[in-house]
C-alpha cells in the first residue's frame, strides 16, 4: 500500500519543558527545553524518520505522541480527538490506535510473563476489541506475522529469546490491536547488524500488508534513509529541516543536515580519500539555555548577525528548512 | 618483525555446562603505523581477544593459550608484574565506556599526572605541563582550566577524548581501541576517528580497532579481520574485503547494511542469530545461517586458508564466493 494523502496524526507546535531540579543550585527555576515547538503531519501508511544527535528531544517527542508524556503546550490530533485531552472511552480508543515500540527489547517486556500472557494483555485492557474465545487464535496469527513459531514460542519467557526475537515480540504486541500509527523509538539500535536487517525488513513488510504508519526515530542515518518516505531533522528541540527521503539526503538545505550527513561513514574504502567531511566542533549547547536566534549558530560555519537575533522559521512547502541562508539545492 | 603478532590464541571461560570458548585460535599481525580492524557482531570474541593482548584478563578463571608477541617478545609467558609494565607503557587502551575507564573520584588532570609521574618518573611540574599538552592535543577547549574537572563534568565525546589522552600519555607503540565510538553520535564519532588518525600519522603507532561498524572500518582500516564465533573467518586488506569478500558471512554483513549514500530497495537479512559460544554447531560455525552451506560444511570445520594476494578465508567454498562477489 503506497502512502496516501490522508493525515492520520497531526502534530501542532508541540512543546515539552522539564523543570530542572536542584542538582546545580544556581539553575533552579530553569527548564530543559526538550521539545520546543514541533509540528508535522503523518500520513496514512507512510514512514516519517526522525534523526538528530543524542539529547535533541527524540524520545520526549515519541512519548508525547503516544500520550505517555503530557506536553507543556501544543497538540497531537488523531482524527477528531486530541491525544492529551481525551478521557474515558475516547482515550482508550486512541491508545489502541497509536502504539509504541522501544529500543530495548530486554526491558520493554515483563520478564515474569510468558509470550502468551504478554500478547494477551492488550486484549485484556481493550476487551471489546476481540471476543475472548478468538484471542488465542489472533496471537498465534501475530506471532506468525512477525516470523516466530507459535507452536514453539508461546509458553516461553522473554529471557529465552535473542534480542532480535524479543524485538519481534515487541512489534507483535504493538500490532495486536491493529493500530494506525506505531512510534518506533530506536527499534533496531540495540541489535546486531545482521539481526537489524531482519527487523527492518519485517517493519517494511508489515507496513505493506497492514498500511500502518510509522514514526521511526533513530540516530543511524543510514537505517532511517532506508526505511523512511520523509525525514525530519531535529536539533535542540526543534525541527530544522523536513523533506522527502531523496531530496533531503541528496540535497540537504540546512547546514546542520549537511554536516550530520557528511559525518556518516560510508562503507566504500575506494572513495575515502576524496570524501569531503564537515567536522562540527564541540557538542550541541545545553537545552536549558539554547542560543538566541538560530539554535545552530554556535556550530554553524555561515552564521551571520541575523542568526543571533532572529529565529529562522521552518518555512512551509514540500522540503521546508529553518535557516536564513539555506544551502543551494 | 611485526609490531604485534598473535598466533593461535585461544581463550576459554568456565561455564555452567562446560567451557565457554570465547576465542578459538586467532592469528593476526599488525605493523607500525597500520590500522587493523577486527570486525564482528556482539559476542564474536573481539573484546576478549583485546583483553588477552593487554593482559587484563583474569587467569584463572580464564584459560589462555597460543602466543602474543610485541616486537618479537612473548607476552603470555611474562610474569604478572612484567606484563603490567609492558601493557602500561607499550600498549595503550581505549574502551567504549570512558566512564568505566576513568576514575570518578579523581580529577582528569590528577589521573594523567599520576601516570606520567609513576611510569615516567616526571616531576610534578613537568607532568602537569605535559598533561595540559595532552588534553589540548585531544582538542579539549581551555585544556589548562579543565584539568581540575572530574570525568562526569565532561560530555561523552570529551570523556572519550580524555581517555585517548590518557592512553597516549606514555607514547605507546600500539593502541587498542575497543568500540571507541559506538556510544557516540556520528558527529562526535567523526571527531574522535579523525583525532586517532592524526595521532597515528604523527607517532607511527599501530592501531588495533575493534568495531561492528562496517562504515567505520571502510573509512579508517588498512587491513580487516572478520570474526565469527571466536574465529577469524576472513582476513584481507580493506579494499579486498569491500570489493569482493571471500566468506559468506562477510558477504552477508555487507549486503545487510543500509547505506547513507544510496537507497536499496530491500536489505539482505542473514537468517537466525550468532551462535552461543558454549554450544557451537558441528562443522562450520556459520552453516546454520549460510545460504551456500553444503553437506561438507555441516561436518568439517573449514580452516583459515591462505588465498592469493595475501588474503585468507575460512570457507570450503571460498572460490565460489569470490566468483560471486568480485565486482
Ligand atoms: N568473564 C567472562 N566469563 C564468561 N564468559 C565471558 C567472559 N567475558 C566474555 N565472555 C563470553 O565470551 C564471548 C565473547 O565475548 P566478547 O566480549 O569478546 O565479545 P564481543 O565480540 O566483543 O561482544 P560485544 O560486541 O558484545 O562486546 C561472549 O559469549 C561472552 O559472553
Ligand atoms: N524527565 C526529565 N527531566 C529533565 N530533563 C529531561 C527529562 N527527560 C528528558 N530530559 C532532557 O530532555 C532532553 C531531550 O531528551 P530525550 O528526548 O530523552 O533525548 P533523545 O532521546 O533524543 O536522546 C535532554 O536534554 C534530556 O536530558
Ligand atoms: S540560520 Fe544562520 S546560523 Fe542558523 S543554520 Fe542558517 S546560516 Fe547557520
Ligand atoms: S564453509 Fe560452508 S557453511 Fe561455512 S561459510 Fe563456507 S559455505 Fe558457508
Ligand atoms: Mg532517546
Ligand atoms: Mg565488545
Amino acid at each position: 500500500m503506497p502512502p496516501g494523502d490522508e493525515v492520520v496524526l497531526r502534530v501542532e507546535n508541540l512543546v515539552k519543558h522539564f523543570p530542572v531540579k536542584g542538582r546545580v543550585p544556581f539553575t533552579s527555576g530553569g527548564v530543559v527545553k526538550a521539545v520546543d515547538g514541533v509540528s508535522f503531519d503523518l500520513r496514512r501508511g507512510e514512514t516519517l524518520g526522525v534523526v538528530g544527535e543524542s539529547g535533541c528531544g527524540k524520545s520526549t517527542l515519541a512519548r508525547m505522541l503516544v500520550g505517555l508524556e503530557q506536553p507543556t503546550s501544543g497538540a497531537v490530533r488523531f482524527g477528531t480527538s486530541v491525544v492529551h485531552q481525551a478521557r474515558g472511552r475516547e482515550l482508550r480508543a486512541l491508545r489502541r490506535r497509536i502504539q509504541i515500540v522501544l529500543q530495548d527489547p530486554y526491558t520493554s517486556l515483563n520478564p515474569r510473563r510468558t509470550i502468551r500472557e504478554i500478547l494477551l494483555q492488550p486484549f485484556e485492557i481493550h476487551p471489546d476489541v476481540l471476543d475472548r474465545r478468538r484471542r488465542i487464535e489472533r496471537i498465534k496469527e501475530l506471532l506468525d506475522l512477525v516470523g516466530l513459531d507459535p507452536g514453539l514460542h508461546l509458553d516461553r519467557y522473554p529471557h529465552q529469546f535473542s534480542g532480535g526475537q524479543r524485538q519481534r515480540i515487541g512489534i507483535a504486541r504493538a500490532l495486536a490491536l491493529s493500530p494506525d500509527v506505531i512510534v518506533c523509538d530506536e527499534p533496531v539500535s540495540a541489535l546486531d547488524v545482521s539481526v537489524q536487517a531482519q527487523v527492518v525488513n519485517l517493519l517494511e513488510r508489515l507496513q505493506e500488508e497492514l498500511g500502518v504508519a510509522y514514526v521511526f526515530i533513530a540516530h543511524d542515518l543510514s537505517v532511517v534513509r532506508h526505511i523512511s518516505d520523509r525525514v525530519a531533522v531535529m536539533y535542540l528541540g526543534k525541527l530544522v529541516e523536513t523533506g522527502p527521503e531523496v531530496s533531503l539526503y541528496e540535497s540537504p538545505r540546512h547546514p546542520y543536515t549537511r554536516a550530520l550527513l557528511s559525518a556518516v561513514p560510508v562503507p566504500d574504502p575506494a572513495g575515502r580519500q576524496g570524501r569531503q567531511r564537515i567536522l562540527l566542533a564541540g557538542d550541541p549547547p545545553s537545552p536549558v539555555d539554547p542560543p538566541s536566534g538560530c539554535r545552530f549558530r554556535t556550530r554553524c560555519w555561515q552564521a551571520a548577525d541575523t542568526c543571533a537575533t532572529t529565529e529562522p522559521p521552518l518555512a512551509a512547502g514540500a522540503h521546508p528548512v529553518a535557516c536564513h541562508f539555506p544551502l543551494a539545492a | 618483525m611485526s609490531l604485534l603478532e598473535i598466533a593461535d590464541l585461544k581463550v576459554a571461560f568456565p561455564g555452567p555446562t562446560g567451557p565457554v570458548n570465547a576465542v578459538n585460535g586467532v592469528s593476526l599481525r599488525i605493523e607500525s603505523g597500520q590500522t587493523l580492524a577486527i570486525l564482528g557482531e556482539s559476542g564474536s570474541g573481539k573484546s576478549v581477544t583485546a583483553q588477552a593482548v593487554t593482559g587484563i584478563l583474569d587467569v584463572p578463571p580464564a584459560t589462555v593459550s597460543g602466543s602474543v608477541q610485541l616486537r618479537g617478545r612473548e607476552l603470555l609467558t611474562l610474569s604478572r608484574k612484567q606484563r603490567e609494565r609492558v601493557s602500561g607503557e607499550e600498549i595503550g587502551m581505549v574502551f567504549q565506556d570512558a566512564m568505566a575507564a576513568l576514575n570518578p573520584v579523581f580529577t582528569v588532570g590528577h589521573q594523567i599526572v599520576e601516570v606520567l609521574r609513576v611510569r615516567r618518573g616526571m616531576s610534578r611540574a613537568d607532568a602537569r605541563r605535559r598533561a595540559v599538552e595532552l588534553v589540548d592535543r585531544v582538542r579539549i577547549p581551555a585544556a589548562k582550566d579543565r584539568m581540575r574537572d572530574y570525568p562526569h563534568q565532561f560530555s561523552g565525546g570529551m570523556r572519550q577524548r580524555i581517555m585517548i589522552a590518557l592512553a597516549i600519555a606514555l607514547e605507546p607503540d600500539l593502541l587498542i581501541a575497543d568500540e571507541p565510538t559506538t556510544a557516540l553520535d556520528v558527529t562526535v564519532q567523526a571527531q574522535v576517528m579523525e583525532l586517532l588518525a592524526e595521532i597515528q600519522r604523527d607517532s607511527g603507532m599501530g592501531l588495533l580497532l575493534i568495531t561492528h561498524d562496517l562504515g567505520v572500518v571502510a573509512e579508517v582500516a588498512d587491513d580487516v579481520a572478520v570474526m565469527y564465533a571466536g574465529r577469524i573467518v576472513e582476513r584481507g586488506t580493506v579494499e579486498q574485503i569491500f570489493a569482493g569478500p571471500a566468506h559468506p558471512y562477510t558477504e552477508g554483513l555487507l549486503n545487510s547494511m543500509p547505506r547513507v549514500d544510496r537507497r536499496d530497495e530491500q536489505l539482505y537479512a542473514i537468517p537466525g542469530a550468532p551462535p552461543n559460544p558454549a554450544r557451537l554447531p558441528a562443522g562450520c560455525p556459520f552453516h546454520l545461517r549460510c545460504p551456500r552451506a553444503t553437506d561438507e560444511c555441516r561436518v568439517v570445520l573449514p580452516p583459515l586458508l591462505a588465498l592469493p594476494a595475501d588474503r585468507a578465508s575460512a570457507c570450503h567454498h571460498h572460490e565460489e564466493v569470490l566468483d560471486a562477489t568480485r565486482r
